[in-house]
């Protein structure tokens, strides 16, 4: 059942955005064409399943997309010229999906909306499948994606690729989107099922954009991020649900072949020597990755890593994280002192607080480690990480 | 497309513009002068704005412009001028807005067709 769940994402995914870039390029209106793939997303999702996978899923869907833009030339007839240029098939060309992505993710969007459209038209999930994998409610999604379509319709958002000067900018949005969709996915993972399919709609979106944009080095790196963590993602829950820390992890659990797929990935990009955020943190991400044991990892390189992504992007959560591999290479001292300079930035910060509770109870200032693991209890809404901290404040 | 740039001062730029010497006051307003004369043929009358939900802002003060959905909302900021522009779409428009040498904040707002 889940398996055959997955191939029906992963077919939708495909063929919904092949055919909503086509059908925007063909029709020219960005809402029209939106509204033609929805309904056949829908019904592909409520009838593949019964009636199986049809044989060849873009023709199928593009059938169902026509007869309803039939209907909608019925009642409004400025369509027909349009939809009469509608032949199967439709034309697919990569550059046209590349604008849809960009449409989606334009910067004069707010970045809720340039997530809903992105999923919505792209990814061809439906209102409700974000709606859940948001924890939102229906009619929130479908007004932010209602509100967006209608901007870029009024506010005159062009469908096309940005030229090279706005490039780094506006590939910056995209990739924004997609690394948020990930962290959203990776993060809650603890809630299982429900909103997994994110990580899969992040690393597609990735490896579509890195199909479309090759020479991109920051694109490579985010895939490979993308691809890093899904290697490692079952040694991360017990089969009881529960959150494994890194250093307990099994590690041979994890995909090896695709951990090294993903390095050889991040090296190609970094010899062309234009690091980013992207390439950084899936560099730190393989070194975790790479190490056969806990005690073999490098943290010197660790903290060499997260002093150029401080660098590039500084960043209180970036400075917590590089404090985290300082107490593996100077000690629990210094690495508490750096914390102490982040106290304002991220005091509603759970792992923070869980950060400065671990390093106290090294330093044997066992109270205010317990009073620290307590505060890192109230801010996290996770079940598995409540569940581990409430489990280090009852026996530590 | 036509749309409507409204040029908005803060508190800081006056107080900026008021500390400037005569020179420098000079040199300012060449540059507006020449920001004008470039975009000449784009730039047309006024007539009326679409709701704030179609704003886009972009904010000049950091290193690099930030655009952001909807309007300006912080502190004590007025609009002190407006400019009719007739450009192909948002993006050229937010071209030429990221060239504009003068206040700090210029909101783009799309005419009513």
């Amino acid at each position: 059942m889940e398996a055959s769940h997955d191939e029906l994402a992963r077919v939708v995914r495909e063929h919904a955005g092949r055919l909503a870039a086509s059908l925007v390029g063909l029709i020219g209106d960005f809402t029209a064409a939106e509204d033609l793939v929805q309904d056949a997303v829908v019904a592909a999702l409520t009838r593949w399943p019964t009636e199986g996978i049809p044989d060849r899923p873009d023709a199928w869907l593009f059938t169902v997309a026509r007869r309803r833009g039939l209907d909608v030339l019925r009642r409004e007839s400025n369509y027909r010229s349009k939809l009469a240029q509608l032949q199967w098939p439709v034309r697919s060309q990569p550059d046209e999906r590349l604008r849809l992505v960009f449409t989606c993710c334009h910067p004069a969007l707010s970045r809720q909306a340039q997530i809903a459209l992105t999923l919505r038209v792209v990814c061809g999930l439906t209102t409700e499948q974000i709606a859940r994998a948001f924890l939102v409610r229906e009619t929130t999604v479908a007004q932010r994606v209602t509100r967006a379509k209608r901007k870029i319709a009024a506010a005159g958002i062009p469908y096309r690729i940005p030229t090279e000067e706005e490039l780094p900018e506006r590939l910056s949005e995209v990739l924004t989107v997609i690394y948020l969709l990930m962290n959203e996915g990776y993060l809650a993972t603890a809630e299982r099922a429900q909103r997994r399919d994110l990580v899969d709609d992040a690393e597609w979106l990735a490896s579509l954009l890195h199909q479309l944009m090759p020479a991109e080095p920051e694109v490579a790196g985010l895939l490979a991020l993308a691809r890093l963590h899904r290697a490692r993602s079952v040694g991360r829950f017990d089969p009881g649900g529960r959150l494994v820390l890194l250093q307990d992890q099994d590690r041979t659990s994890w995909d090896h072949d695709a951990i090294g797929a993903a390095t050889r990935l991040l090296t190609r990009a970094a010899a062309q020597h234009r690091p980013g955020p992207y390439q950084l943190q899936a560099a730190i991400v393989a070194c975790h990755a790479e190490a056969e044991r806990w005690e073999d990892t490098d943290w010197e390189q660790i903290v060499v890593l997260y002093d150029m992504l401080l660098h590039l992007a500084p960043s209180p959560v970036t400075r917590l994280h590089r404090a985290i591999a300082l107490r593996y290479t100077a000690g629990a001292e210094p690495a508490l002192a750096e914390l102490d300079g982040l106290d304002t930035a991220l005091d509603r910060y759970h792992l923070y607080h869980a950060t400065r509770a671990e390093l106290l109870r090294q330093l044997g200032r066992s109270d205010e480690a317990r009073a620290a693991d307590r505060r890192a209890l109230e801010l996290t809404a996770n079940p598995a990480e409540q569940a581990l901290l409430q489990e280090r404040i009852d026996w530590a | 497309m036509k749309y409507v740039l409204l040029f908005v001062e803060t508190e800081k730029f006056s107080e900026e513009l008021q500390a400037m010497g005569p020179a420098e006051r000079e040199r300012a307003f060449e540059k507006v002068d020449k920001w004008f004369a470039e975009h000449a043929d784009v730039v047309r009358g006024g007539s009326k704005l679409q709701a704030p939900n179609t704003a886009t802002t972009v904010r000049l003060d950091g290193a690099e412009p930030v655009i952001t959905d909807g309007p300006f909302v912080e502190g004590k900021e007025v609009v002190s001028g407006y400019l009719e522009v007739d450009v192909a779409d948002l993006d050229e428009a937010l071209r030429m807005v990221k060239t504009w040498p003068g206040c700090p904040l210029v909101e783009i707002r799309p005419l009513e067709s």
